[in-house]
């Protein structure tokens, strides 16, 4: 692993411990915070996968329904009986914060009318039960977005911490382990080299005295 | 905050989701929807794309992965199932393992 080009004094061997000693705690919270997501994002891709196999359901169920009201009214029958909304949807749009990534939360209201919005008398009962279906459904897919929505952004943000905690743990962490090591090494050798100089100007000074 | 939803296809059969108070629009290519999804990108909270279409613009849907809103998702056409694959990437990107469907595979 290289070292960092540092000079190695004593000033530089303090400034690197201090950053050791941020980046480990930075490693460890990193680690937590990624652990966390993980456990939080295998609940979410259960409900997900729930969600979904629910909405293919219920959205097939509703399109058959659809095509076979079709195939027995008239265009202009079947473009009035769908046009007009029969419950309105009012979706509330609001963030939370999970492992503070911001997610998308909705509060889906429904509005219901009485009955059909439009006259019975031109529209078969496939086309309710079509358009009754697929309310229901649509409200499922809301559902099911917003859960999806929240599966990719968690996913996305596991692998970016993923990258940091690796960074922190494979990079970081060992090269200044290794700078405050040869710092060390570095200034142990130039104490040990001072003090036998120190010795021999000693003798030096005793040989001549005598 | 109250929001739209809007559909993108290209059948007859997403007139269907007009009965829930969703908007919808057809395309016929792939380039339109992605014309029409950069327009509609702005207005609308949920946009649902059909899977094949989705299958399309995967890379540029990707972008719409750093916000909140819009959320746009796949919805099933008949063929394939492009939510369950993406729901199976992003959780092998995740997590590195398959957690869901790894009972189906042996």
């Amino acid at each position: 692993m290289a070292r960092l080009n540092v000079n190695p004094t004593r000033m530089e061997l303090k400034k690197l411990k201090q950053r050791l000693s941020t980046a480990k705690r930075g490693h460890k919270l990193l680690k937590d915070k990624s652990d966390e997501m993980i456990r939080r994002f295998s609940v979410i891709i259960k409900e997900n996968k729930r969600l979904r196999e629910q909405a293919k359901l219920m959205l097939s169920d509703a399109l058959k329904e659809f095509s076979s009201a079709r195939a027995l009214m008239g265009e202009a029958e079947t473009e009035n009986a769908f046009n007009m909304p029969s419950t309105q949807l009012a979706l509330d749009l609001q963030t939370e914060s999970i492992m503070n990534v911001l997610v998308p939360k909705i509060n889906v209201q429904e509005t219901k009318r009485d009955g059909m919005p439009y006259s019975y008398a031109l529209v078969t009962s496939e086309a309710d039960y079509s358009v009754k279906k697929i309310t229901e459904a649509i409200s499922v897919l809301v559902q099911l977005a917003v859960v999806e929505k929240k599966v990719q952004m968690l996913a996305e943000e596991i692998v970016r911490n993923k990258r940091r905690v690796n960074a922190l743990e494979y990079i970081m962490i060992p090269q200044l382990e290794e700078t405050i090591k040869y710092i060390t090494s570095k200034l142990g050798e130039n104490e040990r080299g001072a003090l036998t100089r120190l010795m021999k100007v000693k003798s030096m000074i005793n040989e001549r005295q005598e | 905050m109250t929001g739209k939803m809007a559909i993108i296809g290209s059948g007859d059969n997403i007139l269907a989701f007009k009965a829930g108070g969703v908007d919808a629009f057809t395309v016929s290519s792939p380039e339109k929807a992605r014309e029409t999804l950069r327009k509609l990108a702005k207005e609308y909270a949920v946009i649902f794309i059909t899977d094949s279409f989705c299958r399309e613009l995967s890379a540029y849907l990707k972008r719409f992965n750093e916000t909140a809103y819009p959320i746009i998702i796949p919805v099933p056409d008949g063929e394939g199932d492009l939510g369950m694959e993406l729901l199976r990437s992003a959780m092998e990107s995740a997590l590195g393992v398959d957690i869901l469907f790894g009972r189906e595979d042996k």
